[in-house]
């Protein structure tokens, strides 16, 4: 049995270590609050972008030539993956999800005998991936350095993307991320972003039509880079919002354990310091008998 | 009968504008400038760099400087989606200057093909006379 000494420290060290995690969770809760703002006012800018892009591409009359970005390059052969994981860790499951999505939809692909490209945004998600696809991950970004997400840092993201579709060295660009629902619940996505999928909401698309100026085509050429962007940036904010999120609800549990653990330990201290004035009763008393 | 229709502003970060009595919005599209009035035909078009007028009733008239975007009028509503667009009044100078600086520096740049070209210069002009307004 250890020591009264020893389980004295331990109990300090657990209190202190529940004194960090309850902090985090604050911060997390503070930080949670504005992501999940922020997530909230870009939607629908993501919302009315994907609306515009349905219509004009239910309006275009020739398909055969529409722009590769929304047709595909008619091929299926290499794959690229855009893993967006968080810069941190200490935030539960949220990284994990993301990797184990994303791990299976490789495992797919690879057993298609298709090609797999790898780009990670966010250090985690490279650090998880690093081991076992290595050699695969073509592209690496970080953007530890921005202290919030800008549309600017997801446009960089998105032009690397397209100017590698341009040098055709991939067919198909599918991007992995969490949804935001709420602070217990995070869903990992994958979601495709070349060649565009339009069927999910063939349901509402209007008879409308539409005056283009200039033509359709120019729109869409102009409009598509602009989606991919788009698209990133959403899943940045619906990320943020879900790191956090998932951080306040690990970090809650941390501090929950915590407190059990210092319960349990307090019991086993107050149980041997008893035992031990008992000991030096039944010492003396004995003793004491013995004259 | 009024002839006023719903306006909405959004970029990427948020909305950035919604008026429900707009009577006149003047855009700088990519084919020229183009005011919308209500029940004008749907539309699909995009902005090139300029200035975005809305005018509510009266005389008054709001400006914004766009930098780019699209823009969707339907039954009555107008969206107009940009990444970059501030108020005109409530811009400064030195603000002003510092993007005509930065689009100046990537004028130089000897490798841009012509449309680029061409809106980094409507850029730079626009701005240019924003800030002689100022």
């Amino acid at each position: 049995m250890a020591s009264l000494d020893d389980l004295k420290k331990r109990i300090v060290s657990v209190k202190s270590t529940q004194k960090i995690t309850k902090a985090m969770k604050m911060v997390a809760a503070a930080k949670l609050k504005r992501a999940q703002d922020n997530a909230e006012k870009g939607r629908p800018y993501s919302e009315k972008m994907n609306n515009i892009i349905l219509n004009l591409s239910n309006g275009i009359s020739d398909k055969e030539n529409a722009p590769k970005l929304l047709s595909g390059t008619g091929d299926e052969k290499t794959h690229l993956c855009v893993i967006l994981t968080s810069d941190r860790g200490l935030c539960g499951g949220f990284n994990t999800n993301i990797v184990k999505k994303a791990k299976s939809y490789f495992d797919k692909i690879e057993k298609d005998g298709k090609i797999l490209k790898i780009v990670t945004v966010g250090s985690k998600g490279n650090d998880q991936l690093k081991r076992i696809y290595g050699e695969k991950i073509i592209e690496k970004i970080s953007f530890k350095d921005s202290k919030n997400i800008n549309f600017f840092d997801a446009d960089k993201v998105g032009k690397m993307i397209i100017e590698m579709f341009e040098k055709k060295e991939f067919d198909v660009c599918t991007i992995f991320y969490n949804k935001f629902k709420n602070v217990i619940t995070q869903i990992p996505q994958a979601q495709q972003i070349i060649p565009l999928k339009t069927s999910e909401s063939e349901g509402n698309s209007s008879e409308d039509n539409y005056e283009f100026e200039p033509e359709e085509d120019e729109i869409l050429s102009n409009l598509l880079p602009k989606n991919i962007s788009t698209q990133i940036f959403k899943a940045m904010l619906e990320n943020s919002a879900s790191e956090q999120g998932s951080r306040m609800s690990a970090m809650d549990n941390a501090t929950r354990n915590a407190g059990e653990m210092v319960d349990k330990l307090t019991i086993e201290y107050n149980r041997s310091r008893q035992a031990a004035i008992t000991k030096e009763l039944i010492e003396i008393i004995s003793g004491a008998e013995s004259l | 009968m009024s002839e006023t229709f719903k306006l909405e502003i959004v970029n990427p970060e948020k909305s950035f504008l919604i008026k429900e009595n707009v009577t006149e919005v003047v855009v700088p599209a990519f084919e020229g400038e183009m005011g919308i009035l209500k029940d004008h035909i749907s539309i699909i078009s995009f902005l090139k760099p300029g200035v975005l007028k809305v005018l509510e009733g009266g005389s008054e008239e709001k400006k914004y400087y766009v930098e780019d975007g699209i823009i969707e009028f339907k039954n009555n509503c107008l969206s107009v989606l940009t990444s970059n667009i501030f108020d005109i009044s409530e811009a400064n100078k030195t603000s002003i200057t510092e993007i005509i600086n930065n689009a100046e520096k990537e004028a130089e740049d000897n490798d841009l093909d012509d449309q680029k070209r061409y809106l980094i210069e409507q850029k730079i002009e626009v701005l240019k006379s924003i800030s002689i307004i100022n």
